[in-house]
Parts: C-alpha cells; structure tokens; sequence
C-alpha cells in the first residue's frame, strides 16, 4: 500500500482528498487503480500525469517501481520551451 | 529496454572536453541548411491572409476572384481543414489557431491562404480575397480581461479548479493552487513584511530564423515535410492527425534551425502548407514574414503577480504566498499554474500558498518560452526577497542562503527534494569575485535565483559502425544547441575512441522510431542516454564479432579503450582488436555492426542558478546598460563546457532583453504596434558585456554520467537580478517588465517627487 498525494484539481475529482491510499507496485498499477477507485481522474491519466517518486519526477517510465516507504506526489504534466 | 540509468561516477576521457562543433563551419560559411533553403521541383509559393483584427466573426470568405487570377494554384480557408480532431479540445486550438473557423480571435489570426507560381502572384491573389468580419469587442489586457464585464472571448469557457462549478462563462479558463503548511497562520508569526503587485508584457522569443516549411503532398497519399522544428516527431503526429494522413506516410525532415526556445514545438504554418499542397497537387514553400512571426506565432504570456513574504527578524520566512494571472492567448493554457509551481521553488517554507489563473486574451496563443512561466513569477517573488532582505538589515545572499531549499525539503509545488543546488550556487556567488567588484556612479548590482524542473522522454537512436571503423550516430532530438556535438562525445567515451571519429546527423521521422522534441532542456539529458545505451548493444555486438576472430567465447572478450581484448593467460599472444579491425571483418563475422536503442529518459534533475548583475542608469533618460553579468547555475555533468557555457549565456542574454526593452505593444484598437525588430528591440551584441559562467557539476543521480538539462534555467534569473540592480542603481523598485526608459524614468521622477 501506498499513500499518494493528489495535487489541488485532481483532488477535488478525488472527493475532494488531498491523499489516498492505492495498492499498487508500479506507476502503471498506480494509474489503473486511480481510474478505477476515481474515474473521474482517468482523463487526466489519458492526458498526462507526471509522478514524483522521492522527489524525482517521472513523466512516461510507467514500469517505475514506487518502492515502500517513498512519497509519491501526482503532478500536472508540463510543457518546456 | 534493459538500461540502468543510474550515475556511475566514472572518469571521463571525452566528456568534458571542448571539440569544435561538427555543424560549425557549415553554419559560418552559409551552407547550413536552414527551413528556407530547401526547395524542390516546381514548388509554389504558400502565403497566408490574416485577420487584421483582434476579435470578429467571419461571416463569409470569397476567394472565387483570387482563384481565377492567373498562377494561382490553390486556395484554401478552414473548410480545407475540417475538423478531424475528434474530441481532442488541445488539438482543435491548435487547428483553430492554424486557421480560423468562425471568429478571428487576434490580430494576425490566419483566415485564408493562396499558392501561386511566385511570391508577387501570391500577393497579389491575397489582395483579392474578400473576408466579411463583424468586429467584436476585444481585450488584450490580463488584468482587464478578467473582469466581469470584459468582452468575452469564448463562451463556452467555464472556469476549471474552483470549489463551485461557475454557472456564467469566463475568460479565465482554469485556476490552480500549490502549496502546505497555512499561511495566515505564517504571517502572524513574521516581523517583517513585503507584498508588492507586479506586471510583465508579452515577450516573443525572438528566434532569427522565421517559421519555414516545405510540404509536398502526394496523390497516392505520401507526404513529405523539410521543416525548422525543435520536434519533427511531433510536428509529425500533429500534422497527420489534423490533415488526416497515416502518420508513417509523412516523413518530415528537420532542417538547422536558427532558434527555436519553445516557439518551435508548435505547428502553426505547416498544416496550412500541406493542405495548400494538397490542393495545388505540387509542392508548397511557406515562409513566414517576420511581422507574421511576431503577430501570429507563439509569445510568452503577460502576467500579473501578488506577492506576500513574511520573515521573523532572524531572517527566516515566515509565509510565502502569490496570485499569478498569466494570459495564454485566445485559448485555454496551463501558463500559470507553471507559474505557481516554479515561483518559491527555492526555497525552504513551512508555510506557502500559490494561486494560478489562465486567462484568455485577443493576442496571439501563447507558447512555450525557455523554461515558460517561471521568469515572470521569479520576477515576483526575488524582487519580494531582496526587498524583504533589506527591511530585514540582511545581505541577499545570506537571506537567501539561510532559506534555500535543500535535500529533504518540501518545495513549493510539492514533493520533497532529493540533492539539489540552490544552496552550492549561492555559496558560489557570495564568494564570487563578481560581488566584492567596485560600482561606479549610477550603477548598482543586483542578484537573484532561478529554478526549472528539466525533463526528458521518449527517445530512439541508432548508432551505426561503417567498415572503416567510422561511426555513425543517427538521434530524434533536434540540435538546438550543439547537441550533436555533445553527443558524439558521449559516443567516443562509451566506445573509446577519438571524437573525429563520430559523426551525429538528426535522421527524419521515417528513419528512426518517435523522439519527443528538443524542449525542457532535454535533448542531450534524453539522447546521451539512449546513445550511450546504444553504443553499449553496440559493443555487445563488437565482442562477439571479436571472439569469433579469435574463435573463443565472448565472455572472455571484455572492451576497453576502444579495443576489444581477450582477457586470461591463456589469451596472453592475442593482440588487442581495434573497432576499426574488428569493422573491417565485419562482412565476414555477420555483416554489419551496429546499436540501438529506444527508451523513456525519465528522472531528468532539476536545475538551479543564481545571476549576479550590475547595471548602469542615466538618470536623465532611464536608460540602462547592463555593465557585468555572472551566471552561476548547475549543469549536473556539462558535456561539452562550451556549449553549456554558451546555453547560459544565451538565457541571459534573453532575459536581459526581455529585462529592459521587449514588449508586445497593442493600439486601443488591439493591432500589433511594434511587429518588427526595428520597433520590438532585443539585445545584440553591443547591448551586452560579455557573460561571466560558473559551471557547477552536482550528479544527476539519475543519469550515467550525471548530465541535467541546462537549457532553461538560465532565464529564470535575469529580469529579477536586473530589477534587484536598478533598485541599488537608480532607488527605485520596478515592478513592472519590460524596464524601459520611459519606465524608469516615471519612476526616477515620481521617487524624485515624493510620489512613489
């Protein structure tokens, strides 16, 4: 089990938590089980969330393990110039 | 992909030293190809009709008159565009933007388009187009165009992020907010506090070289595309999926680009050039003017930005907090919520709160610009912290040091951080010879920091060895920067052999699979990675290719120092092979050698930089000059220095202009006033002092050789840094972008005059 923080928008579309807890071993697991506990967040996945591991942010490496203990932060996924 | 990205902390042969850039003698002696210099058999000239107004419907478009004119070809208005975007609301601004259905929405919004046999023909057939437009109220302000009575841009814009669902439309699409601990309560607890209402104008990024294309598009439904992108791939699936084509059918091939920060990752002419081609049945060139450049491709947002900063006498902040409206064009952008998540990034706060607005104005879409939104808010927010250090009696360096942002800390937009270094480049400028230098009369030194997140991404690159031992390195990433340089460094390390000996092209998007383009500091982050993956498979292949010479297993061949060596006493009479004999063999050990490699750079650090700058001011005028400039930032690992050092000075030298002259002007009438480089002034180089760089190399754990994007950061800085100095020049705080005479001098006056 892992404690994931939900920035502001994707929150409120969690029922309004700023954290959750998902059962999950990988970003991709992650995703999956978001969409299913809170549809509401599954166009955000089709669109684009990065996920911080320990501070390190993950944009597209889905296979990422979220290891025990780690804080995972959700994050909008941004543009660069 | 079975790569482990990790740093290894090995010594380095190649990296790190400064060979001469393999495009460098094409690009000085004029034979670089660049988007305009390609052409091909009986190409017709592209030109575009633009709205000259900021916000109209179009009620009708006749374009029968231009047709007729003899060596038109083709003619084309949205109805040549149909919408295909099939729910995708991102993608249909960008259609939208590429020519307007049924309002323009900004001056310079493309309406119809012509080719014809030559630029006069084309011309003249745009003259002869006919556009009915019923003129609407427009609004180009941010601030203004978030009032309730400004004139609404689109109506069926309800505002995304806040606690109620909005029940009337809005011109501000999306509010965001970042931030822990409680602010109010922050507050009660400083001793000290600075809030301050900034504003910054609309900057373009003020590439050299205009958006160019050619596109051919076939009968049998193969297109060709030679274009100036940071991102062929992308330009790739956006223009397939807007013109219908099978994106494999349409090969686009990047050309040299003569600048690209953000304003070439989006497709803006390119559709319109392939559907003209489309129509005509022959090739079209489409080059656009620079005032098109200017009225109709991608600038920065404007912004308005409240900032609040509270500390206790000691210097700690107490509370942080900022409302950041960013305008985003006629269409829905995520420009401040960028904004709220970079602005306090460096710093170490127990109590922060930022609020993002995206906001809808008549002026062109906004794009990306060098780490995009975080210069306006680091504007803000260092501005705040140098004030704040000054009613605090405290030095800015030492404020700053005292609440930097380090390992194990919370930032602002979030999660906590890993090794960062805002914290080494501070230390680094306090003890920077830049900061005891004397000041003369009318000058003054300001500093100030700047963060960005730096990414990576999807990346393919082919590492091909000829027969002469000769390699050839084929990556997706556009060389914006001396990339291919870089790279081909990073494959002479890997291989072991010399740098002469690596050549890097950027294949086209049939010849490689998809790269994510060359933004977020991440083409030689993203391709060193996967081209040293490459080599590696490649060296694989060179060992087995060795152990059949010598007919012994593979496990006993190791490579080292570009030679592979059969290891053991009992191998002991084997010479080493060289890469070039073991190529030379290659045709009878299994034919040709070469890597691959396809994978997701992901874990790209962030960056930090601190700026040191002295300016002069003529009081009698306003004017100022920027006299030295230190920048300081991290690069992780700097591949090749040069071309880091060169990245840093070029944001300066960016965020300078954009400092003390660049603005978007707009008439009452919401045109474009100053469409040209002649009235829309940015630096040259007798503008500038030369550019002081401290390279700092604090690992990327999360990369090979520890490399981190250094592209961005170094304009996060400069329009902070500036401002912090023409306060210790001139005794006047600036808070409005750009700095330009006539604005200091306001302010030099009304200080003057006790009306500040």
């Amino acid at each position: 089990m892992v404690e994931v923080t939900l920035w502001g928008a994707l929150g409120q579309l969690a029922g309004g938590k700023s954290k959750v807890e998902v059962e999950a071993k990988d970003i991709r697991e992650l995703f999956r089980k978001l969409a299913e506990q809170y549809p509401g967040i599954e166009p955000w996945i089709e669109k684009g969330i990065a996920v911080a591991i320990d501070g390190t942010i993950y944009r597209d490496t889905w296979s990422k393990e979220l290891p025990k203990g780690a804080e995972i932060f959700l994050l909008p996924r941004l543009a660069g110039g | 992909m079975n790569f482990d990205p990790r740093f290894s902390g090995r010594k380095f042969a190649s990296v790190g030293t400064r060979p001469i850039r393999p495009d460098g003698i094409d690009k000085v002696t004029g034979r670089a190809r660049y988007g305009a210099d390609f052409n091909m058999a009986g190409q017709l000239v592209g030109r575009i009709l633009r709205s000259p107004h900021a916000h109209a419907k179009i009620l009708k478009i006749d374009t029968s008159k231009a047709e007729k004119l003899a060596g038109v070809k083709a003619v084309i208005t949205a109805a040549d565009l149909p919408d295909l975007t099939d729910g995708d609301a991102a993608m249909y601004d960008v259609l939208d933007n590429c020519m307007a259905r049924s309002k323009a929405l900004y001056d310079g919004h493309a309406v119809a388009a012509v080719a014809a046999v030559d630029a006069s023909t084309a011309r003249q057939a745009l003259k002869l187009i006919q556009v009915a437009y019923e003129l609407l109220p427009h609004v180009t302000d941010v601030d203004e165009a978030m009032k309730h009575t400004a004139p609404l841009i689109n109506d069926t814009i309800f505002t995304e992020g806040l606690e109620e669902k909005p029940v009337k439309p809005s011109n501000v699409t999306k509010r965001s907010q970042f931030g822990h601990g409680d602010v109010h309560q922050g507050f009660g607890h400083a001793d000290f506090i600075v809030e301050r209402s900034f504003k910054t104008e609309q900057t373009h990024q003020g590439y050299i070289e205009p958006h160019a294309c050619v596109a051919n598009v076939s009968s049998d439904g193969t297109a060709d595309l030679w274009v100036c992108t940071q991102g062929h791939f992308v330009y790739r699936q956006h223009c397939a999926q807007l013109l219908g084509l099978e994106a494999s059918k349409l090969r686009v091939t990047s050309s040299e680009i003569g600048g690209g920060f953000g304003g070439k990752t989006h497709v803006w002419a390119e559709p319109v050039a392939l559907a003209l081609s489309r129509k005509a049945g022959r090739p079209v060139k489409l080059v656009m003017t620079r005032d098109e450049v200017f009225r109709a491709s991608g600038p920065t947002s404007a912004t308005s930005i409240d900032v609040k900063i509270g500390a206790r006498k000691d210097g700690t902040i107490t509370a942080a907090e900022a409302t950041l409206r960013y305008s985003s064009g006629p269409y829905a952008g995520t420009w401040a919520e960028i904004g709220a998540m970079t602005a306090f990034a460096c710093y170490k706060l127990d109590n922060v709160k930022t609020v993002g607005y995206e906001v809808l104005v008549n002026r062109p879409k906004t794009a990306a610009y060098r780490a995009p939104s975080a210069p306006m808010a680091a504007f803000a927010v260092e501005s705040a912290v140098d004030e704040l250090a000054k009613e605090l009696g405290m030095d800015p360096v030492e404020f700053r040091i005292k609440n930097a942002a380090q390992e194990g800390t919370r930032s602002s937009y979030g999660p906590v951080y890993g090794p960062i270094g805002i914290g080494p480049t501070l230390e680094a400028a306090k003890t920077h010879p830049h900061m005891k230098a004397p000041l003369g009369k009318n000058q003054g030194r300001g500093m100030a920091c700047g963060f960005w997140f730096n990414f990576g991404g999807q990346t393919c690159t082919d590492l091909n060895i000829g027969m002469d031992g000769s390699v050839s390195l084929a990556v997706g990433t556009v060389d914006v920067g001396g990339s291919r340089a870089s790279l081909s460094l990073v494959a002479a390390e890997e291989l072991g052999i010399a740098y002469e000996q690596v050549k890097a092209v950027v294949a086209d998007t049939s010849s490689l699979g998809y790269n994510d383009m060359t933004d977020g500091s991440r083409g030689t982050f993203s391709s060193s990675m996967a081209t040293i993956s490459a080599a590696r498979n490649a060296i694989k292949i060179l060992r087995d290719r060795a152990a059949q010479m010598w007919d012994i297993p593979v496990d006993d061949v190791v490579w080292e120092n570009g030679h592979a060596i059969a290891k053991g006493e009992k191998y002991g009479n084997l010479a080493a092979l060289s890469l070039k004999e073991i190529a030379a063999a290659s045709g009878k050990t299994g034919g040709p050698i070469a890597g691959h490699s396809e994978l997701v750079a992901d874990g790209a650090g962030v960056s930090f930089a601190t700026h040191i700058c002295d300016i002069e001011v003529d009081p009698e005028t306003g004017a100022a000059r920027v006299i030295r400039y230190t920048v300081i930032q991290d690069a992780g690992k700097a591949v090749h220095p040069t071309y880091v050092e060169g990245q840093y000075q070029g944001g300066a030298a960016q965020g300078i202009g954009w400092a003390l002259n660049e603005e978007y002007i707009y008439g009452k009438d919401g045109r474009l006033q100053n469409a040209g480089f002649l009235d829309y002034r940015i630096p040259v180089c007798s503008d500038l002092p030369m550019i002081d760089t401290q390279i700092l190399e604090i690992p990327n754990p999360n990369h090979p050789y520890g490399v981190r994007g250094v592209g961005e950061t170094s304009i996060v800085p400069p329009l902070a840094a500036i401002a912090n100095a023409m306060s210790n020049a001139a005794g006047v705080r600036m808070t409005h972008i750009p700095m330009s005479p006539p604005r200091v001098l306001a302010a030099i006056e009304a200080e003057r005059e006790g009306r500040a």
